[in-house]
């Protein structure tokens, strides 16, 4: 008995399968398959779910109009929780499900595992979030892209700021000793070496949390340095920053986008002023932009979350990339999205050949009165 | 040698800053021998109790020395009483159970207190006013040592003072001493043991809130972790200058203050850790009690 159970189970089974596989080639034919990876749980979630309601209310308004060609678009939602080994799991159930293009991964460690898989199936990558410069850079990855511009371009514009703007020839770099901080301030150094303009006078890590910060204020002011660099987040920036002051040490500070923070100015005061802070350029001012958070207003009752733009901006450039190329293949669309300019939130983007978004950058930042001022 | 003096000083306080902290680690383990790892989250709640009282008497508009001495005073009246709680509740239970329980109870309470206070209060970064103003005498010489600095190098000598003459010439601290040394000994000749070991914590809990109020308003930003990260420093230094010892914990902070300002200044920062525990390391092969610190003698 128990044997005849298990046959009619097993025949079923196949059934159920050849079933399931004539609708699917069916269903494939009218809709497109979009997969949107990244953190849904776990600490980094606030990264993942904007990208996952800019997808949700981009497919709505694309398919209410009658979808890109005539077909509609299916989403694929699956959690990486910015691990390595669950975005592999996730980016093989997305290749067997026929995913046919992929907005995400958030973190740039576990999109960097995953290429691998999507690439093999030919299967185009956009992410609105990784900043590791060797994800397009080194070249490896030919199906990645992404709308959020790397680190490295953010040290650039810094060094470029403080060489070009301010006149500065003798800088201090210093960072946090953090995978981010310390990439970013090896950047900085190496550009800055490049240019062959300026000297770097010091290059440091702090440890941080420390209680007190002035034996390297110290130090920063007798290498006779014109302005620090900093690489890192606002909770250091703000004390080194105080530190400078009451230690009466007139040089700039300049930073990245992990200061350009709120917290910073409200944290650091009266010793904020005349900071100098690079961050994503401000959008505000666009219409797409003001429509992309009105959308999620409207749909979701709050105001949008990080990256909420970028996956935004990911998902109509690959829209029209598709609807131009008139499939998913790579290829045809690598080809669209390399020549035809996107009006998105973040600008009108296209992208080079290594796939990082031409149009899409930084801005630096002052702080004035209490508010970050955008310098033109 | 101006460059000197700046380290020095950066040392000093930096080591005057773990010295406050340090003081109430030694003074617990010198009573009932406990690592005490909440002591750093009494420190924060210190922080954070003055933080509270100060913004609001700065929106009632108290002057500034008011403002100080309230925000000081609820500081340590709510501090010590979470001090006095916490050993009834983690650690007096546990007083004849084996040593590492009552550790663990202890790293239990300080992630208690931490999470608590992340629940109750928040996670950011929140802005702590300068209490200490920049004093106009002090200006010639700020950028080698500010007022704050100043006023932290001050309190810590006095705490020092004040704790050793506590504890050689007072009645309560002849009590302390005869519980530390043998504490069935103590409860025999008459001392109340559980007395004796409330107010250890009591004054403990109110020289970390003091450090806490005077350390955040140095740095001006608190958050629920700063007390974590300090403490592990605080007693580092209150090993290395023998754990137990007065003295010794001011002069392990000290020392390890000027070791991480000077690896800073004349190596790198990077390696400020490095050297700060080298020397712990160094130290305690040659002397394991600590620079202060008694030799215990086991008698067979």
């Amino acid at each position: 008995m128990k044997l005849n159970v298990s046959r009619k189970l097993i025949a079923a089974a196949a059934g159920l399968m050849f079933a399931a596989a004539i609708p699917a080639a069916v269903v494939a034919e009218d809709t497109i398959k979009l997969g949107v990876v990244g953190p849904h749980s776990g600490d980094l979630a606030s990264y993942g779910l904007p990208s996952v309601n800019a997808a949700k209310i981009l497919t709505e308004q694309i398919n209410a109009a009658g979808g890109i060609n005539g077909k509609k678009i299916e989403l694929l939602v699956e959690d990486t929780v910015c691990d390595a080994k669950t975005a592999t799991d996730v980016a093989t159930k997305l290749v067997s499900d026929g995913a046919q293009i992929v907005l995400g991964g958030i973190c740039s460690g576990s999109t960097k595992a995953a290429l691998p898989i999507y690439q093999n199936a030919g299967i185009l990558v956009m992410s609105p979030s990784a900043t590791n410069p060797a994800l397009t850079q080194s070249g490896d990855y030919n199906n990645f892209f992404r709308t959020i511009a790397p680190d490295d371009a953010q040290a650039k514009l810094d060094v470029d700021f403080a060489l070009d703007k301010l006149g500065y020839t003798k800088l201090a770099v210093v960072h946090d000793k953090g995978d981010y901080g310390k990439g970013f301030a090896e950047f900085a150094k190496k550009f800055l070496e490049e240019s062959g303009r300026a000297d770097v006078v010091l290059f440091e890590g702090v440890t941080p949390g420390a209680v007190d910060y002035s034996a390297i204020v110290q130090k920063i002011k007798k290498s006779g340095a014109e302005a620090v660099i900093f690489g890192g987040y606002h909770p250091e920036a703000s004390k080194i920053v105080t530190m400078m002051k009451k230690k009466r040490l007139e040089a700039d500070f300049i930073s990245d986008d992990g200061v350009k923070d709120i917290t910073f100015i409200k944290v650091a005061g009266k010793y904020a002023e005349g900071a100098y802070a690079s961050g994503p350029m401000d959008t505000s001012s666009n219409p797409l932009s003001k429509d992309a958070v009105a959308a999620h207003k409207a749909e979701f009752g709050s105001d949008p979350g990080a990256f909420y733009e970028n996956a935004y901006s990911a998902v109509l450039a690959m829209a029209n990339a598709v609807e131009k190329a008139g499939s998913t293949d790579l290829d045809a669309l690598k080809k669209v999205l390399q020549t035809e300019k996107v009006d998105t939130p973040v600008g009108a983007i296209s992208f080079d050949e290594k796939g990082d978004a031409i149009g899409v950058g930084f801005s630096v930042y002052q702080v004035q009165d209490g508010v970050f001022i955008e310098l033109k | 040698m101006d460059y000197f003096i700046e380290l020095l000083f950066s040392g000093l306080s930096r080591g005057a800053i773990y010295a406050l902290i340090a003081l109430g680690y030694t003074m617990v383990y010198g009573i009932i021998g406990l690592i005490n790892f909440a002591h750093g989250e009494i420190y924060m709640i210190g922080a954070f109790t003055s933080f509270i009282v100060a913004t609001i008497l700065t929106i009632l508009g108290f002057p500034a020395l008011a403002i100080i001495v309230l925000a000081g005073l609820a500081a340590v009246i709510w501090s010590a009483s979470y001090g006095f709680t916490i050993e009834k509740i983690a650690y007096k239970p546990l007083r004849h159970a084996p040593r590492l329980s009552a550790l663990i109870s202890a790293i239990g309470m300080s992630m208690f207190l931490q999470n608590y206070v992340l629940l109750a209060q928040t996670s950011d970064f929140l802005p702590f006013p300068q209490l200490i103003p920049d004093f106009d005498f002090m200006e010639p010489i700020a950028h080698i040592v500010g007022s704050s600095d100043m006023i932290i190098l001050v309190v810590t000598t006095v705490v020092m003072i004040g704790l050793t003459f506590l504890i050689k010439y007072t009645k309560i601290g002849k009590a302390m001493r005869a519980t530390s040394q043998d504490r069935t000994m103590a409860m025999l000749v008459g001392i109340n043991v559980d007395r004796i070991i409330s107010v250890t914590f009591i004054i403990g809990s109110s020289l970390a809130a003091i450090g806490g109020m005077l350390v955040a308003s140095h740095i001006g930003q608190i958050n629920f972790y700063i007390g974590f990260i300090a403490g592990i420093k605080a007693f580092t230094a209150a090993v290395l200058g023998g754990i137990g010892s007065i003295p010794g914990a001011v002069l392990g902070s000290v020392v390890l203050g000027l070791t991480e300002s000077f690896a800073t200044g004349y190596v790198s920062s990077d390696y400020e850790d490095v050297f700060a525990f080298s020397l712990l390391v160094l130290i305690l092969i040659f002397k394991p009690s600590g620079i202060l610190g008694k030799v215990d003698t086991q008698k067979v």
